[in-house]
């Protein structure tokens, strides 16, 4: 990230745009600058502000970046997001980031890790678990529980019926309003996956993301099988608008989830998360 | 003693002369015409300063009197803090162009003037550390606040009163003014202590008359700030705000959510307060496009917003983030409570919301009062 002024962003070129589902696309973007390009770098699990021309910004995770191009997979829920949807390849939009901390890939390495997710939370873990499935060796098992509402809701099925087949992989997957169970699908929320997954509780990672609630519930009833929460890592949305920990909107008690967060370790945010509207 | 000197009352317009020679454009408090406060303005000297003017201030009201002494701080503090010349209220971040299919961002010059303040109170320096600590001492460094911080010279002036809704002296920061100032000044009945703190602070007193300081003038000040430290407004200390975090299911916010108008009063007059939103401001030939940020406060519906949900939906919710900010949250951000006892947010609260006797009340160190009832009778009735 820029030094001089951290509020300023860069323009990137729309050079693809990929219609996951009816409201989830993914974009393919490109630094203007070819500089901006070349230093730009990310951890996975922080993210970017995106700006559409004349509106405003939008804080989106980073998916993955090949060293040209970065690419944001965005639901368009909000004023801003649908009218991002409608872009063209081609548009220009801004870019500032990455911000914010990042999810313990390194310090989970040798030990089993655990994606939990709802909704879209898959997206922010998704460019973690790409990384664990390309170093697939310095990780012991790999166990991945996604829940949506509807298993049409579901992104990416394919790839995951791929990481299916991996070596010491679980994938688990779980519509929580539909009433037909299909192959490899539970009916339910997250923690009917909870029972099936299989993995070391005492020498794991596990990786959160999605509403608060859901990620609170799962962190509580993983702590009662026997999980340690210092294991235990979520991903929170705020609103944030400046994404520097100036403007205020993101904060929960004494933190500033855009660069405290958005990952913390469990025990940074339990209580916190107890506190209903706080 | 020897950094001390003396300046005669008439040599003050000597010295608002020596800062604007020196290529500073000199804020003071002056009456608001019409709207009966004190607010800190340009000023062209000391006509302008509020001489004989003295604050009446308590929850929900404020009052000038004028006392006919030739006094020109006899005043507690001004209706807003001098926090609005650095941290702006609105300010543009950048401007964007929109041509053939491309955009290019455009950074906003940032060349503040040299501005001086006279007049700043101990609880308004306190708080301006406490926004140095936010927007420059971070990981990310606000270069907008950075540019009018660095053009700013601070003349102090001790209070030699306290009102009513004043309680610096619980929070540590007054009422004496201990650091952070250019020139410090004790007002006292026929001139000014003075004391130099910084280089450019000496510079400009340079070629003032300035006389020796007399025991008599020490004393006097000391006895000033002394009768100041007497204050009716007591906050809990340290120890006891640590246990903020446990009343956060106090059924005390519901009881202040039925009075609090969530207007943001409070935030909007606090030195510390911090929130602002981004706004964005197209032209309308659709040519270009302004980025703006605009004071926000926690009690703004939307503060809190995020898809679908606002996390904060209530009054109570909002008015417990703002006192558990304030008194609780801001020691693990910044090392220390985020208030330095102003009480403009009791004065300024239409309602008349006393922060003190809340955050009092919330802890369990005082009892919440019968709540007073309108009389119904006939001469009431009447009016």
């Amino acid at each position: 990230m820029k030094t001089d002024n951290a509020y300023l962003p860069w323009e990137a070129e729309i050079v693809d745009t990929i219609q996951e589902t009816p409201d989830i696309f993914t974009w393919k973007l490109r630094f203007t600058d070819r500089e901006v390009a070349r230093n730009y770098s990310f951890k996975h699990g922080q993210f970017n502000m995106l700006y559409l021309y004349g509106v405003g910004e939008v804080a989106i995770s980073v998916m993955s970046n090949d060293g040209e191009c970065i690419y944001h997979t965005i639901r368009a829920v909000g004023r801003i997001t649908k009218a991002m949807m409608k872009l063209p390849i081609g548009a220009h939009i801004g870019v500032r980031g990455p911000f914010g901390s990042a999810w313990p890939l390194d310090e989970a390495r040798g030990k089993d890790v655990v994606f939990v997710t709802a909704g879209l939370g898959c997206a922010p873990v998704t460019s973690s678990i790409k990384y664990v499935v390309a170093n697939r060796a310095a990780y012991g098992r790999l166990v991945i529980m996604q829940s949506v509402r509807h298993r049409n809701e579901g992104l990416w099925e394919p790839q995951y019926d791929e990481w299916r087949t991996l070596p010491d992989t679980q994938v688990l997957l779980t519509a929580s309003r539909d009433k037909t169970r299909w192959p490899h699908w539970s009916l339910g929320r997250v923690s009917v996956l909870l029972d099936e997954a299989q993995y070391d509780k005492q020498n794991c990672v596990v990786m959160m993301c999605g509403p608060d609630a859901m990620m609170a519930d799962t962190a509580r009833t993983l702590v009662e099988l026997g999980v340690p929460a210092e294991s235990l890592f979520v991903s929170l949305e705020r609103n944030m608008q400046c994404a520097v920990g100036h403007c205020g909107h993101c904060q929960l008690g004494g933190k500033f989830v855009c660069k405290d967060g958005p990952i913390f370790v469990w025990p940074q945010v339990a209580e916190l998360m107890r506190v209903k509207g706080y | 003693m020897s950094d001390m000197r003396y300046l005669p009352r008439a040599a003050l317009s000597g010295l608002i002369d020596a800062i604007r020679d020196a290529g500073y454009r000199v804020i003071g408090p002056r009456e608001e015409t019409g709207q009966g406060g004190l607010v800190y303005r340009e000023i062209d000297g000391v006509e302008d300063l509020p001489q004989g003017l003295h604050d009446r201030q308590e929850p929900g009201s404020y009052r000038l009197e004028k006392t006919g002494s030739p006094r020109y701080f006899a005043w507690a503090n001004t209706a807003s803090a001098i926090k609005p010349f650095v941290y702006a209220p609105r300010e543009k971040l950048w401007r964007v162009v929109h041509k053939e299919g491309r955009i290019h961002f455009e950074p906003v010059e940032r060349d503040a003037a040299k501005t001086a303040i006279l007049g700043v109170r101990a609880c308004d320096l306190a708080a301006l550390e406490l926004q140095d600590a936010h927007f420059l001492r971070g990981k990310f460094v606000d270069p907008y606040y950075k540019a009018r911080r660095e053009k700013l010279l601070l003349v102090a002036v001790n209070c030699s009163h306290a009102a009513a809704t004043c309680f610096c002296a619980s929070t540590g920061d007054g009422p004496e003014v201990s650091t952070g100032y250019d020139i410090l000044l004790d007002e006292l009945e026929d001139g000014y202590l003075l004391r130099v703190g910084s280089t450019r602070g000496a510079m400009i007193v340079a070629d003032l008359p300035l006389q020796a300081a007399t025991q008599g003038h020490l004393e006097a000040a000391l006895a000033q700030s002394e009768a100041c430290r007497a204050q009716q407004r007591v906050l809990p200390g340290e120890k006891d705000l640590a246990r903020l975090g446990e009343q956060l299911e106090s059924a005390r916010w519901t009881k202040v959510a039925e009075r609090c108008l969530s207007c943001g009063n409070c935030t909007a007059v606090c030195p510390t307060c911090f929130c602002h939103r981004e706004l964005e401001v197209p032209a309308l030939d659709g040519k270009s496009s302004e980025h703006w940020r605009d004071a926000d406060s926690c009690f703004s519906e939307d503060h809190s917003y995020i898809v679908g949900e606002v996390v904060r939906h209530g009054t109570r919710e909002r008015y417990r983030q703002w006192m558990t900010h304030k008194l609780f949250n801001w020691v693990p951000q910044y090392g220390r409570i985020g208030c330095t006892g102003c009480g403009r947010c009791t004065t300024w609260c239409p309602v008349g919301i006393d922060f003190v006797a809340e955050a009092n009340i919330v802890l369990g160190l005082a009892e919440a009062p019968e709540p007073e009832l309108p009389h119904v009778d006939g001469s009431e009735a009447a009016q």
